[in-house]
């Protein structure tokens, strides 16, 4: 039988996730044997891996694309970043209207009725 | 070496109904008059039909309900629904069922009343959990990501997709049926507003009604029924995500798989091509599955799709109905791709008819450039 991390025991990669986020922490999972991250959180690598440990994520990123949705109610941006760590996940550039692709960004999490991870542009 | 598929069955009825608005129909009476109207095409009765595909966004169970409706007692049946791309699997999944004598006539159906019920588009997509908090709006966000990341990558402009929908356009001025008609040009769809960067309303597809349906049966029978047979040779599906945020890479659709396993099947090289279908659901789709299915290089769409290339008189005839850009979009466009498909196989275009018409790709799109499904369909000279 498998060994799950001790975050993991009770409840599934989501819930998990999004405990973690309701405590303020981005936290990412890493399977253990083969350093390979993945999002948004699940219960299996597409390699195949089980092995998943819950890490915290560096919140370095950058842009790989980008909109901004345009309507009565106000604009927002919706951007997908690519964490240093690798995997890619759907966000908002806080802050700002738009940011250019390529803009390396930071995140922290947004706390709310749903907490969220947003990205700020990072500090030349 | 094509796939022994190929040829083996053919659709010998095919019909619309409600194509733009049709007001104060339902979806179902809309598919239900195009099956009628599919059957009167080629003289079979009703209760011929002994197999089901069907799949729209207004019913969980598809084939049940039409099934239901039509008061049908079918041996076979298959509610296969990946979005736009549906009745391109359909077609390989009737002929497959045909052929192996698991029933004799199979109707593939869809039918849509979103403009009139609601005048947006109607989607069962369930909400992905990772990304409704940022609010993306379905579909066009993902899209407009995409879009975002072609031009950051290959230069494409807005001009180059604004010239996607004015092809389109002038391709439905002479479309009799096609719901948006009139001049059109690039300073029209560039002026027009934005809605998701760099996305404007002129970028998107109509919001219409429409129903379609097309009835196959093998080919030793399909020279029986009072029009010209249209020949299935062959169809491939690639799917590698649903979501956009797990697209491994924006600017490369899974058509790149598909279209050359499609194309293997039915033993065609591009050459071979007279018309290209691509469900244009937004103006970015248009480029991306040129360039994934293989008719310019990866990049190069935006600049292939200018100087009227795929306009009326240019090279490659692309989307001669007008595409779900100027034509019908009823949330789910791709049987209609199947009905330009058979109209210009059939020689029954009009204004709008390719001198040479014997074989069509459908390239059918699901979801947020997810599900992917490329079929050929041809005439008795295509054999």
């Amino acid at each position: 039988m498998g060994e799950t991390s001790a975050a993991t025991d009770a409840t599934g990669p989501q819930v998990t996730y999004e405990r973690f986020l309701a405590e303020g922490r981005f936290m990412v999972q890493r399977a253990r044997k083969t350093g390979e991250y993945v999002f948004y959180p699940k219960v299996m690598l597409p390699s195949g891996e089980t092995d998943l440990e819950w890490v915290e994520a560096s919140g370095n990123g950058t842009v790989y694309a980008i909109t901004v949705n345009r309507k009565r109610e106000g604009s927002y941006n919706v951007a997908l970043v690519d964490l240093d760590e690798g995997p890619r996940m759907m966000t908002t550039i806080v802050g700002v209207e738009t940011l250019p692709i390529g803009s390396r960004v930071k995140a922290r999490v947004e706390a709310g009725e749903t907490p969220r991870v947003v990205f700020e542009p990072q500090e030349k | 070496m094509s796939h022994p598929i190929r040829g083996k069955t053919a659709i010998v009825g095919m019909g619309t109904a409600g194509v733009g608005e049709a007001p104060g129909f339902s979806a179902i009476e809309l598919l239900g008059l195009s099956v009628r109207a599919a059957l009167d095409d080629c003289g079979l009765k009703l209760s011929d039909i002994d197999a089901v595909f069907a799949a729209t966004s207004s019913h969980a169970f598809a084939s049940m309900s039409v099934t239901e409706y039509l008061g049908l007692k079918p041996k076979y049946f298959d509610s296969t629904n990946i979005g736009g791309s549906s009745f391109e699997m359909h077609l390989l999944q009737a002929s497959l069922a045909l052929e192996a004598g698991l029933c004799d006539v199979a109707l593939i159906c869809y039918g849509s009343n979103q403009r009139t019920a609601g005048g947006r588009l109607v989607s069962m997509s369930e909400p992905q959990w990772h990304e409704t908090s940022y609010s993306p709006r379905h579909p066009i966000t993902a899209y407009a990501l995409a879009t975002s990341r072609h031009m950051h990558q290959y230069g494409t402009t807005r001009e180059m997709l604004a010239d996607v929908a004015v092809s389109a356009r002038q391709w439905a001025n002479l479309n009799p049926d096609a719901f948006a008609r009139g001049p059109l040009t690039r300073e029209d769809v560039l002026a027009k507003r934005m809605v998701s960067d760099p996305l404007t309303s002129g970028d998107c597809c109509l919001v219409t009604d429409g129903a379609a349906a097309c009835i196959l049966v093998r080919a030793d029978r399909a020279k029986d029924f009072p029009k010209a047979p249209v020949y299935f040779l062959g169809a491939a599906g690639a799917n590698w995500h649903r979501s956009i945020q797990a697209m491994p890479d924006l600017t490369i659709t899974a058509a790149s798989e598909s279209g050359p396993r499609a194309f293997e099947m039915a033993g065609l090289t591009h050459a071979d091509v007279d018309l290209v279908m691509v469900y244009d659901a937004f103006t970015i789709n248009t480029i991306l599955f040129l360039e994934d299915l293989g008719f310019c290089p990866k990049g190069e769409g935006g600049r292939f799709v200018q100087d009227g290339r795929i306009a009326p008189g240019g090279e490659l005839a692309v989307n001669t109905n007008g595409g779900g850009l100027s034509c019908v979009h009823p949330g789910m466009y791709g049987m209609f791709l199947i009905a330009e498909g058979v109209a210009q196989i059939r020689k029954e275009a009009g204004e709008r008819q390719l001198k040479k018409a014997d074989i069509a790709l459908l390239h059918g799109n699901g979801g947020t450039l997810s599900s992917q499904v490329t079929a050929f369909l041809g005439s008795a000279a295509a054999l």
